[in-house]
């Protein structure tokens, strides 16, 4: 579904990711894992059009989108759910929700896809008319899913989802992916909280300082020696 | 405070009909406030320009009008169509080539066309004052008449420059008729009386404001219109493109001050300096109402005139003027985010 080679990229002179391949198939949940700074925030913002790849090839059901402005991308399937959620904390909820199907494609299907989002997650309903910058963390990470299930998409991208929540949360939140992935769409997520993470995807991939150091299934590279030390706590 | 203390006690009628026109005045500048407004919330550019865009739309309908002899509505919605033209065209041509420089050179750059398009009306049109002004009848409202002669004053007061009273009132009186066809409306020395032209310059304002209230909160684009003013990035990834959101928000904006110099030039003469009249206290009042806010915007719009209005009428046109930028000084002190900033 989602193929990337040989992606480089980066910030003016640094180079935050170093020929990075990676594959995602359809219904598949796939983590990227690491320490801070290791470029994985980059390449969900490689796939979604954020920035630009150096070098490299990004296509996504064999549709060729290395380089596409992120309003394109969406346009194709891959909704992104950003790093600090990013949602618009001046508007209601409902009205992010409506910005979530802002395309044409989206909106003919709003009154559908809203339903769907809410009974995912009923207390978005109930905090509709409410302004999204008075939510709870919790409440806002399930508004910036939900926002990105407006559009409608194949493939979402979720970047650092249990930022900042309170451990209750999540354990939650990771109960509430678990759900969105069970409704049949394709995730690829990024998360330092390596243990919940791995138990709920398929595969993983451990990215380090920009290059891809390992790749394999969740519940093998949770046996790795050094995943364990270094990410695990134990 | 003598002379607000003596308009209290010894003539209220004539507070009540300064704090009429003042609201009559606030309408009008609401609109071009919202527009200004809306181009900064979304841009985070500070269009020096706006109000000289204005102004040529002015001269557009003077044009077309007085010398080419359409009809009032005819003439206005060609100001309208040539404000989306020039909001378009300012964006696409000046704001998007350096929509990545330091802000102070983007203020220079909208700054530098405004210099521009002053020099080139001056050039094309010389410095005469034109004006459409309705040849309505003067109605009385609710007891209160508005002279007519300090109706004008009140007109000039917006531009605050005592040099453009006093060629505007030489030109109006003793010169050059030849570029305004003015009918003055007789003038009752002891009554009041309160301008048509003024009243639906108002009436439509509002209107057009309701507008604009619903494009913004009911419809996909003026919704991500305010979204792209909290938060640039993050509306790229619903599948907008900033673009076309800048394009449309410019748009906007030059039809709002299209529709401005609808109303004004039915009211004010217009000429080169125009822009320098109601320039600065449009700013003031988007800087007040919190810059952005299109709420501040509004409610600041009619704080600025009533303060002009009724400052005008207690002591002089002047004055009124110098109690507006005192008080917007001292509110800066107070809340530099703007009258409904929330207290850090």
């Amino acid at each position: 579904m989602l193929e990337l080679s040989g992606i480089s990229a980066g910030y003016g002179h640094f180079t935050a990711l170093w020929d990075v391949a990676l594959r995602v198939s359809a219904g598949e949940a796939v983590a990227v894992v690491g320490p801070n700074g290791a470029g994985k925030t980059t390449l969900l913002r490689v796939i979604s059009g954020v920035i630009a790849p150096r070098t490299g090839s990004l296509t996504f059901e064999g549709a060729a989108l290395t380089g596409r402005p992120a309003h394109e991308i969406v346009a194709h399937g891959i909704a992104h759910v950003p790093e600090g959620r990013r949602l618009f904390p001046g508007l209601t909820v409902a009205d992010n929700l409506k910005m979530g199907a802002f395309l044409p494609s989206a909106r003919k299907h709003f009154a559908e896809s809203v339903e769907r989002v809410y009974t995912l997650f009923p207390v978005l309903k109930e905090r509709r008319t409410q302004r999204a910058g008075s939510l709870s963390g919790g409440e806002q990470q399930m508004l910036a899913i939900g926002r990105a299930l407006m559009s409608r998409p194949k493939l979402i991208l979720l970047d650092e989802p249990s930022m900042g929540l309170a451990p209750v949360m999540v354990l939650r939140l990771f109960d509430l992916i678990r759900r969105v992935r069970a409704e049949g769409y394709t995730i690829l997520v990024v998360e330092q909280n390596v243990r919940q993470v791995l138990k709920l995807v398929d595969r993983a991939y451990l990215l380090e300082v920009g290059r891809i150091r390992m790749e394999g299934r969740a519940d093998e590279l949770a046996e790795q020696d050094f995943v364990r030390k270094a990410y695990v706590g134990l | 405070m003598s002379g607000l203390f003596d308009l209290v006690v010894n003539n209220p009628l004539l507070l009540a009909e300064a704090a009429l026109n003042g609201l009559l005045l606030g309408g009008v500048l609401a609109l071009l406030a919202l527009g200004l407004n809306l181009i900064f919330g979304v841009l985070d550019i500070v269009w020096i320009v706006y109000v000289d865009l204005a102004m040529l739309c002015m001269y557009l309908i003077y044009f077309t009008v007085q010398v080419y002899h359409w009809p009032l509505l005819a003439g206005a919605a060609a100001g309208i169509a040539l404000g989306v033209v020039l909001g378009v065209a300012v964006h696409l041509l000046i704001i998007t080539p350096i929509l990545g420089s330091p802000p102070v050179n983007q203020l220079l750059a909208t700054g530098g066309l405004l210099f521009f398009i002053q020099s080139l009306a001056t050039f094309l049109w010389t410095t005469d004052h034109r004006s459409v002004r309705l040849t309505l009848p003067t109605i009385e409202v609710a007891g209160m008449f508005v002279s007519f002669a300090r109706l004008i004053a009140f007109g000039l007061a917006t531009g605050g420059l005592l040099f453009f009273i006093q060629s505007l009132a030489t030109f109006l009186w003793t010169t050059d008729h030849r570029s305004v066809r003015l009918t003055l409306p007789t003038i009752e020395v002891a009554g009041m009386f309160v301008s048509f032209a003024r009243l639906i310059a108002f009436g439509l304002a509002v209107l057009v404001m309701v507008g604009l209230y619903l494009f913004l909160t009911r419809t996909y684009i003026g919704t991500a219109i305010r979204a792209v003013s909290q938060d640039r990035g993050a509306m790229s990834l619903m599948g907008a493109s900033p673009q076309r959101i800048y394009t449309v928000t410019s748009a906007v904006g030059g039809a709002l001050a299209g529709v401005a110099a609808a109303l004004l030039i039915i009211q004010y003469s217009v000429h080169p300096y125009f822009g320098a009249a109601f320039g600065p206290i449009t700013f003031m009042i988007c800087v007040l109402g919190g810059l952005g806010n299109m709420f501040g915007a509004f409610v600041a719009s009619f704080i600025m005139s009533e303060i002009i209005s009724i400052g005008g009428v207690a002591w002089s046109t002047e004055m009124g003027y110098v109690i507006a930028f005192a008080l917007f000084i001292v509110l800066m002190f107070i809340r530099p985010g703007g009258i409904f900033a929330k207290r850090q």
